[in-house]
Formats: C-alpha cells, sequence, structure tokens
C-alpha cells in the first residue's frame, strides 16, 4: 500500500491560484523531501493534507484512506510538525505530550510508556520534567517530533521543521528524521527549502509556484550538479522574465 | 474510558490549568461583578424600587436582584474571554494542532466550550460564596439547582463567542467585536433591572430586552438559585444553546488566520 498518494490537487486563496495539478507518491519507509522556495505552496500543500483545508480539486490519500471521504481514518495515520511551534510553553515535556496522546485517545499507563518510549528515541528522555520554555530551539523541535510519533502513525509530516535553529539541531533532526524513516518504515514528508538537509537517496519533489517542477530520487535529478544550484537553475528557469524589445 | 472522554478530559485539564496559570484572569473575573455588586448596587438601590415578582415572595434588596445578572454577567465575559482564546489558539497554532484528533471536529470544540464553562462555574461558586459573606444568600438547594442552568448558560455563551470568532480574521479586531456585543446584550436584558420596569421607560426596549438570549439565561438562573424552574426561560435558552453551538460548528474554520495571511 502507498503511504501517501497526492494526486491532481489543486489549491485557490480566492482568486490566487496556490497549487495546481500536484501529484505525487510516497511509498512506506521513504523519506520524502518537498523542496521549494518560500510561497511555493509547500504549507498550503500540508493545510490540504491535515484537512484544516478542504479538498476541492483533486485527491490525497494516507495509507489508501482519502482524507475528503474517511477523514477520521486518514488523520488517525498521520503524525504532524507544523513549521508554527504548537508546544504549550508553560507545559512540561511530558505534560505536553499526554495531553496530546489523549487527543488521540490514548491515556494512562499506554501513555505514559508511549511517552517513554518516543523520549527514548529522540534522546529527551533527561528533559521530560522540564518546562518547554526552558528548552532551546533544538530540544522543542525534538519534542514536538516525539509528540507526532505518539500514536504510532504509518506518514509523518513535517513542515520546515528545522526553520530557525542551529547548524548542529538542524542536523540532528534531520539525521534522527532520515533514521526513522529506514528503521521504522514509516513515510515521511519533510517540507523545505534548505538543500544540504537531503541524501542523494531520498525522493525529491521540487515544488514551485505551486506546481511539480520535477520529481524523483535526489541524487538522479541532480546529476553532475550540486543539489542547490540544480535547484536555484530550475527554479530560476521558471522565473526568467520574457526577453523584452 | 473511550477516545472521546479521554479527550474531555485532557482538554478540560489543560484549560484548567491555564485559567490557574493566569491568576491576573482569575481575580479580573471575581473584582468585576464583586465592584458592582458593592459599588453599583449600593448607588442603585435607592433610585430603583423593586416590586413583588416571582421568583421572589417578598421585597428584596436591589443587591439580593442583581446577583442573578452578574453571575450571568460571570459567564458572558468568560465566554468572550474564551473565544479570544481560541481565537488566539488559532493563529498561534495549537488549534490547528488539535484538530488534527482523528476525533470530529465538532467534539473538540464542544469540549473546547466544555472547559470554559467548567472554569466560568468556579468563578460563580467563588462570587456566590463572596456575595452569601457580604449577606446575599439563596436557599441551599438553589445552589445545587443552579447548576445545570449555568452549564446551559456557560455553553450558550461560549457558542455565542465561538460563532463570533469565526467571523473575525484577526486577534486585533476581536475586542472592537467584543464590545458590540458584551455591552448592549448585558445591558439589555434583565441582568440589572426587571422587564417590568424597563416597560415603564419604553415598550420597544422591553420587547428587545425579551428576545435577548442573555435576559433567557438570567432569568433561568434567578429562578434556579430559589430551586424553582422557569420553564420558559430555561426552554429558550435551550433552543439558543442549539442554534449558537450549530453556528458555531458550522462556521468554524481552522485555516481563517492562515488564509486571512496569505491572500
Amino acid at each position: 500500500m502507498t503511504g501517501l498518494v497526492v494526486d491532481a490537487l489543486g489549491y485557490a486563496y480566492g482568486a490566487k491560484q496556490a497549487l495546481r495539478d500536484v501529484s505525487f507518491r510516497v511509498a512506506p519507509g521513504r523519506f520524502c523531501a518537498l523542496l521549494g522556495p518560500n510561497g511555493a505552496g509547500k504549507s498550503t500543500l500540508f493545510a490540504l493534507m491535515t484537512r484544516l483545508f478542504t479538498t476541492s480539486q483533486g485527491r490525497i490519500a494516507i495509507m489508501g484512506h482519502d482524507i475528503a471521504r474517511s477523514p477520521r481514518r486518514a488523520l488517525g495515520q498521520i503524525g504532524v510538525v507544523f513549521q508554527q511551534p504548537t508546544l504549550d510553553l508553560d507545559l512540561t515535556v511530558t505534560r505536553n505530550l499526554s495531553y496530546f496522546a489523549a487527543l488521540q485517545g490514548i491515556s494512562g499507563r499506554r501513555a505514559a510508556g508511549r511517552i517513554e518510549a518516543v523520549l527514548d528515541r529522540l534522546g529527551m528522555r533527561e528533559r521530560a520534567g522540564e518546562r518547554v520554555r526552558d528548552l532551546n530551539g533544538g530540544h522543542r523541535r525534538r519534542t514536538e517530533i516525539a509528540r507526532s510519533l505518539l500514536h504510532d502513525p504509518a506518514v509523518l509530516l513535517l513542515d520546515e521543521p528545522t526553520v530557525g535553529l542551529d547548524a548542529a539541531s538542524r542536523a540532528a533532526i534531520t539525521s534522527h528524521v532520515h533514521a526513522l524513516a529506514g528503521d521504522t518504515g514509516k513515510t515521511v514528508l519533510w517540507a523545505t527549502h534548505l538543500t544540504d538537509e537531503l541524501r542523494d537517496t531520498d525522493q525529491l519533489v521540487l515544488l514551485h509556484r505551486g506546481q511539480v517542477l520535477a520529481e524523483g530520487e535526489s541524487g538522479m535529478l541532480r546529476g553532475n550538479m550540486k543539489l542547490d544550484a540544480w535547484f536555484l537553475s530550475r527554479t530560476a528557469e521558471e522565473e526568467a522574465p520574457c526577453p523584452t524589445g | 474510558m473511550s477516545d472521546w472522554l479521554i479527550a474531555l478530559n485532557a482538554i478540560v485539564a489543560r484549560e484548567a490549568l491555564r485559567f490557574f496559570h493566569q491568576r491576573g484572569r482569575f481575580l479580573s473575573a471575581l473584582v468585576r461583578p464583586l465592584l458592582w455588586l458593592v459599588v453599583f448596587a449600593a448607588g442603585f438601590r435607592a433610585a430603583l424600587g423593586l416590586s413583588i415578582a416571582p421568583p421572589y415572595q417578598t421585597y428584596i434588596t436591589y443587591e439580593t436582584y442583581i446577583v442573578p445578572g452578574l453571575v450571568g454577567m460571570i459567564l458572558l465575559f468568560n465566554g468572550m474571554q474564551g473565544s479570544l482564546s481560541l481565537v488566539y489558539d488559532r493563529e498561534m497554532g495549537s488549534m490547528r494542532l488539535m484538530l488534527t484528533s482523528p476525533l470530529p471536529r465538532w467534539w473538540l470544540l464542544f469540549c473546547r466550550l466544555l472547559a470554559g464553562t467548567g472554569i466560568s462555574i468556579l468563578q460563580v461558586a467563588l462570587f456566590l460564596a463572596v456575595a452569601a459573606a457580604y449577606g446575599i444568600r439563596f436557599p441551599l438547594a438553589g445552589y445545587v439547582a443552579v447548576l445545570p442552568a449555568l452549564v446551559l448558560a456557560g455553553l450558550m455563551l461560549g457558542a455565542l463567542g465561538l460563532a463570533l470568532s469565526s467571523t473575525i480574521r484577526q486577534l486585533e479586531n476581536f475586542a472592537g467585536v467584543m464590545n458590540f456585543v458584551i455591552f448592549p446584550m448585558f445591558f439589555l436584558s434583565s441582568a440589572l433591572y426587571p422587564l417590568w420596569k424597563m416597560a415603564e421607560s419604553s415598550a420597544v426596549l422591553r420587547d428587545i430586552c425579551a428576545i435577548n438570549p442573555f435576559t433567557h439565561a438570567v432569568e433561568s438562573i434567578r429562578f434556579a438559585l430559589y430551586a424553582q424552574i422557569n420553564l420558559s426561560a430555561l426552554g429558550w435558552t435551550a433552543v439558543w444553546t442549539v442554534l449558537l453551538l450549530a453556528l458555531a460548528f458550522r462556521g468554524y474554520d481552522p485555516a481563517r488566520g492562515l488564509v486571512a495571511r496569505k491572500a
């Protein structure tokens, strides 16, 4: 079964078309980078995949469940890390996680066990009792990733999760999530505009001005070029002004 | 416990924790009605004569009359404060996270409203205790009988706040909208003066007061505090609660802030 299917998806903010005929698939165990400059439509795509926006053109399926027709089943299969931090700063790491576990219907000993397991996995166990306000940016992000794993979702959606972090924290988080896809078979969709977060074996979907410009394995797509040079050249081609005179 | 109840429990606990962290909000919620009771009512006692009308069986002081209205005021302000907090959470993204839960959206919003109502009832209990210390007491049975009326009124006003929050695109616009709702709703009701008294001044104003949902909420609380049921007031409050809940759930758009920024 395909982890994530996006098929002929479109979305408009009034007269402004944000996504146009976007299609791609991500298999279980794959790390797929949704690469695109700011304003490419990545966050809009995430809002559609998490059902914050209603899908009116095209289709999204999570582990075979159509988000529009079976939202409960589809949402039960995804873990989300939004671009904007959504932790309660005044609560401890554990309290933040147990609140989210309860929203997923997990409580008591089962929740405690899951929290311990995900904090272990993200190397955050010793921070469990700390208030989120006292954590640095990297640890906050790790807490959000831990939270997204609590209900053992099959698909992980991460919208620019390393924004605002230092290089070391970025590298650690990227490495953690790559390992998650490889070790646990989770489908990962990682939205970013930073090419150094990708590996050659990652699936890459290049999104620009709401359209998919390229899709395939990152190493194959870039060929002999460096990925950032390839990314800039592809997006620049689309932005080249029409010759005048 | 079912998934639905686990989520309800967590949302109520979280809102309670947030409320107790905000001591200023707790104090202002208590000080506002107490100021009305001690200062405003004392001034108006001499100016307003009250006749005997149900649920009262004898002449009462003006302070006694306005206590149910001030209870309603606590619920009204908290309902609006709750919707402000919903708009804030929508802007900050925590509402988005909540709505990625596989539980139905209407249930998650209902849990938020119920949590807000629970917090309002805690404040009402404290206010009634202070009012009792001030000499305004109700029959013991009234303190129990008022609970269902408080839950219903709290949900109705919370749903009104939620419905209003759905029309607000940005947090900054909220205060203006609230002023246009809270004050007319409070003053054009039976909270501060009985409807017959209002009719002496203006029949039109009396009619407006009579259809104001807040009047029905206050009257159902007033009768319940004397362990009596005002079926008409309770019925209208229930009808308004259902209508406003339906409107609020239907109109709630978690993406509103996001769309406003992108469009």
